[in-house]
């Protein structure tokens, strides 16, 4: 049967294009891969083969011709035995519609969304009454939440610099090279890109990596890992494989050490569908969420605070404990204004609602404990009540989780807003290393203080 | 092309023959459908074909056991098709189909089996490299003597990644054979315009990673340096690096204006070093008549067109497609 060879796309954006000159006349035998003709696209010349093999019994369509739209027959090519009478002519300009690729069939707004339906807010306790507590800091709930799921399942192991033989460089991972020895707690060397593509594979391969960046300021070499290759690999996959791991480590500000050690990557992190992202503030959290996140199906990135690892707080004296991904935590109820938080902003928003009740000013202060997902129900549910936010973070403005926030409860509680959301956020500058500047660039108590009185017209 | 050839063990039988020559023409024939399906608008974006490299992955699956991984970057196909995967799910995926082995959801370059134990089709150059590493380490750190053959081109040995696993495979002696695809060119820039030494197989050299340079126009030679490369990760030695040096007919991908070599270069590839010919020609003498590959012709274009055929038919995914499969619930089970 005689076979029409079609005008072709040559780029992804071709939609008609100039054919410049035929290579072959009528009568010619070609064969699969020999040059038919040369089409001028919007971006070039380029050649066109020879998919089947036969004679060239009719061309079609002059060379010269210009504006030949995408699969409009341009010759007929024979077989075997054909003779160019038995050529049908088409319709010429269309070609068969079966042939065609689909329209896409519906407008965007009419799609499905899985659009974040608000549901009520979470507000069952993490641990039942009567639970006894101890005393732990973050940087033990850390390690003690790693030994315990390295005990629970032999998959999970630990790797990045330092965390062996030197026992972490925060002294996180102290003591788990003794107990679970070298082919579970890997020192790396320090080469975060290539550590990381190699958790991301291990992790394709069956495992459950736990990748610790000393700092995550050098993740910034790995992110194409991290977001190319753990995020999308699920989707990308159609189910058939994603990458269950945990990229945990120091994250934002320490103290004087300059510009390229103190980003906080929370805002980064959460715009990626795929990640889970948390950041705890307590140590019964850090311990809580990092159970959880060893143990999700998801990449997780899970960041810490250099600051905060040697703070103590109460941690509940259980074998298993453990906090769900998406539940804030309350940590003040209060009737006047709801202050958002997060990791070390908690500690200015906890130590500002304290100041404010001296003025008479009853805050409430939320703990987001994962900002992906976000409890955006919990954060609803107290600005209904108390018509008033402000948030607080360590990040920059530009955008900040803040700001997030506030179109959240923008598009879901304006009704109820008496003053326009303030963020608190750090300044919008690299960090500075002088003491008094650094201090400055960070967000401040006061700062708080001064957004609560705004929104509370105080 | 200036080649040291592997010397191919002369003993391997017509049944060998047979089945590299319909693999290898397999990968031909699909990727001339594939391309004249993009002409027709059917395949978007991106399409990187595998004409000319045939040789390349038929050769080393006939190196590995059922249980071997394999990681490839975007030009994919060929190696999907030769380590068993259905020509109908890959060319479903081209098309965007809900048949597609991602539900038409990765494309071209983002295809996947964990059955086949093929872990994609990845589309930053480099980025499989570190990421076949760590397919190595899983095996090792479960002790299970499997080998990953990790896929890269001449263009992506010069990714600074490439060298960080390359360090920690040494170190770590995972059982990972690097293979560079070396076609020669890098989109389109020849390999002297951006590689500062011609052999790449050396490389590996200050990591204490053996390498060779292989002929990748003949699949004996591919197939004889495999099976040596396998040998040295399953003895545990650690990594191995093969340059397999082969050409590329087809543009980088399908709107590739072909101007940075000339007509004659392919055309003289095509004439004189083609992989299928070669295959065929050693049929022909060992009395392989023509009606038998004739016959093997015929069953090639049969599945061809039906794998074309199934990717029209399948339809679009659903709309709902698009908000599923973001996070997982469970952890996928493990095919072994």
């Amino acid at each position: 049967m005689a076979t029409e060879i079609l005008m072709p796309a040559l780029s992804p954006t071709m939609e008609e294009g100039t054919l410049a000159k035929w290579l072959v006349k009528e009568g010619d035998t070609v064969s699969s891969g020999d040059i038919l003709a040369e089409i001028e696209t919007d971006k070039a010349t380029m050649e066109f083969e020879a998919v089947d093999e036969g004679t060239v019994g009719k061309i079609l369509v002059a060379e010269g011709t210009e504006a030949v739209k995408v699969n409009t027959p341009i010759a007929v090519l024979l077989d075997e035995g054909e003779s160019a009478d038995d050529i049908e002519t088409s319709s010429g300009g269309d070609a068969t519609k079966s042939e065609q690729a689909p329209e896409p069939d519906k407008p965007a707004a009419q799609q499905p969304q899985a659009a974040p339906e608000i549901k009520a807010a979470d507000t069952s306790p993490d641990w039942p009454e009567g639970t006894a507590m101890k005393q732990q800091t973050v940087r033990e709930a850390l390690r003690d939440a790693m030994a315990e799921e390295m005990r629970r399942d032999g998959d999970v192991y630990l790797m990045g610099e330092e965390v062996a033989e030197y026992q972490g460089a925060y002294k996180i991972s102290q003591g788990l090279l003794d107990e679970f020895g070298p082919k579970r707690v890997i020192d790396t060397p320090i080469t975060e890109h290539g550590f990381t593509g190699i958790a991301v594979g291990a992790a394709f391969g069956g495992l459950k990596p736990i990748v610790e960046f000393m700092t995550f300021n050098f993740a910034m070499q790995a992110i194409d890992q991290i977001i190319n290759s753990a995020a999308k690999t699920l989707y990308m996959s159609g189910g058939q494989m994603g990458a269950p791991m945990v990229f945990r480590g120091a994250n934002g500000a320490a103290a004087r050490v300059g510009a390229q050690h103190s980003q906080d990557y929370a805002a980064w992190y959460m715009q990626i569908p795929g990640l889970k992202v948390a950041m705890p503030y307590s140590a019964s959290d850090a311990k809580g969420l990092l159970k959880s996140a060893i143990r999700d199906p998801n990449p997780v990135v899970f960041l810490e605070n250099e600051i905060l690892y040697g703070q103590s707080f109460d941690v509940p004296d259980l074998d298993d404990y453990t906090v769900p991904f998406g539940k804030a935590r309350i940590w003040r109820e209060g009737t006047d204004v709801t202050i958002v938080s997060f990791g070390i902003g908690m500690r200015y928003a906890l130590e500002a609602a304290d100041k404010l009740a001296d003025d008479g000013i009853d805050a409430e202060v939320i703990d987001l404990r994962t900002l992906r997902p976000m409890d955006t129900a919990s954060i609803l549910q107290s600005v209904k009540k108390t018509n008033r936010c402000v948030t607080v973070e360590e990040g920059w403005p530009q955008p900040s989780v803040g700001s997030y926030i506030s179109s959240v409860i923008m598009q879901e509680a304006f009704d109820y807003l008496d003053a326009p959301v303030i963020n608190c956020t750090g300044k919008d500058v690299p960090m500075p290393y002088a003491a008094n500047l650094e201090k400055h660039a960070l967000v401040t108590t006061e700062e708080v203080i001064e957004a609560v009185k705004k929104v509370t017209y105080k | 092309m200036a080649t040291r050839k592997t010397a191919a063990k002369s003993n391997v039988s017509t049944d060998e023959l047979l089945s590299y020559y319909r693999d290898m023409l397999l990968i031909r024939r699909f990727e001339e459908k594939a391309g004249q399906l993009y002409g027709m608008g059917l395949i978007g974006g991106f399409c990187h074909l595998y004409i000319g490299q045939e040789a390349v992955v038929v050769g080393l699956e006939a190196a590995a056991e059922e249980g071997d991984k394999r990681i490839t970057s975007y030009r994919d196909h060929g190696h999907m098709l030769a380590c068993g995967m259905d020509p109908n799910g890959v060319m479903a995926e081209l098309t965007g189909r809900e048949g597609g082995y991602s539900k038409g959801k990765g494309g071209s370059m983002h295809m996947f089996s964990k059955e086949k134990h093929f872990y994609g089709g990845h589309g930053i150059v480099g980025a499989q490299v570190p990421l076949g590493a760590g397919l190595a380490f899983a095996d090792k750190y479960k002790e299970n003597g499997r080998v990953t053959f990790t896929y890269f081109g001449d263009g992506a040995a010069n990714q600074g990644q490439v060298y960080e696993a390359f360090n920690m495979a040494a170190l770590w002696k995972l059982p990972v054979i690097f293979v560079i695809e070396n076609n020669q060119y890098a989109m389109g820039t020849a390999q002297k315009r951006s590689t500062s030494t011609e052999e790449i197989h050396k490389r590996g050299e200050p990591f204490g990673i053996p390498g060779e340079l292989v002929d990748g126009m003949n699949v004996l030679a591919v197939k004889d340096a495999g099976d040596k490369a396998v040998a040295h990760c399953r003895e545990g030695k650690g990594p191995y690096i093969l340059e397999i040096k082969t050409y590329r007919y087809r543009g980088h991908s399908m709107s590739d204006p072909a101007k940075y070599r000339t007509r004659e270069e392919v055309q003289k590839m095509r004439e004189e070093r083609d992989p299928i010919e070669q295959v065929r020609g050693m049929l022909l003498k060992a009395e392989v008549g023509e009606d038998k590959l004739k016959e093997i012709d015929k069953e090639i274009k049969e599945i061809v067109n039906a794998s074309a055929d199934f990717s029209k038919e399948s339809p679009e995914p659903a709309l709902e497609e698009l908000w599923t499969d973001i996070y997982a619930d469970e952890i996928p089970q493990e095919v072994n």
